[in-house]
């Protein structure tokens, strides 16, 4: 789509913006401003899918996760609203024990990368991404796309039984 | 390709500290969509890199988007119930289920 230092120089930004947001994400005191860089973090992502040329994927990225999971969380945010304040603290006493973990886990798997072989193919992706994908979840993919619809249905009833007032 | 994972291996990694050290349930649920994401950003790499010919991996992202959407939906819920009763959202506070 790009030239190859294009599309590198829009990587290291996306993802220069991603990481910064992320740890903001787990870091701030005030949760409703850790909500608003969830919003910045996953409209990064999305990024990120149309430079793997994912487009379909970034659509969907941008509607679900932007659209709708971190317009929820602001909502439950402002309905519990009393802890959004400065004074609490936000994070519990075992943030060391939690950078221990995290830089072993990023060791690991940053080590374990480089010793890899990966068998990389260089032919090119389906010409007609929403298409291919349309095809697929129709025809191979069919009982998951049907699994995934019941488990919506049951999500969205098990909200509804969990959030009413009164008893059924 | 290396980029990438680097990239989905750092995600993650945060959301397991904010997990590790978030004592609100919202930012927990928080973190964890963080995780979904660096998990998703490796589905769509491995499928560009390793496997080109059709379009798996990108159908495991949404299926995966979709199951955190559920997650959330259900994660939130509970919360408002937590709120509700506890008059607070504070994990640790909440241990009727400790044994």
């Amino acid at each position: 789509m790009f030239g190859v230092e294009v599309s590198q120089l829009f990587f290291y930004l996306l993802s220069f913006i991603i990481i910064v947001s992320a740890i903001y994400v787990v870091s701030l005191r005030n949760i409703f401003h850790c909500a608003l860089f969830l919003v910045l973090c996953l409209f990064s992502v999305a990024g990120i899918y149309i430079l793997l040329e994912a487009e379909f994927l970034a659509a969907v990225q941008v509607l679900i996760y932007v659209g709708a999971v971190s317009i929820l969380m602001i909502f439950a945010i402002m309905l519990t609203s009393r802890l959004a304040n400065k004074k609490i603290m936000q994070s519990n006493d075992n943030v060391t024990v939690a950078i221990f973990v995290c830089a072993g886990f990023l060791l690991t798997s940053l080590g374990s990368f480089g010793y890899t072989v990966w068998k990389v193919v260089d032919s090119p992706l389906p010409e007609n991404n929403t298409l291919t994908i349309g095809k697929l979840l129709m025809t191979d993919y069919v009982l998951p796309f049907e699994v995934v619809s019941i488990v919506l249905l049951a999500a969205m009833i098990g909200a509804i039984v969990l959030a009413r007032r009164e008893k059924i | 390709m290396l980029q990438y994972l680097a990239l989905a291996a750092i995600l993650f990694a945060i959301g397991i500290f904010g997990v590790l050290t978030r004592r609100n349930a919202i930012g927990i649920l928080m973190s964890l969509e963080l995780m979904f994401n660096a998990v998703n950003i490796n589905l769509v790499t491995f499928n560009k890199f390793i496997g080109p010919d059709n379009l798996v991996g990108q159908i495991f992202a949404i299926f995966v988007i979709v199951i955190a959407a559920a997650e959330a939906v259900v994660g939130l819920a509970i919360v408002l119930l937590l709120y509700r009763n506890w008059q607070g959202i504070d994990i640790g506070n909440i241990n009727i289920m400790k044994w």
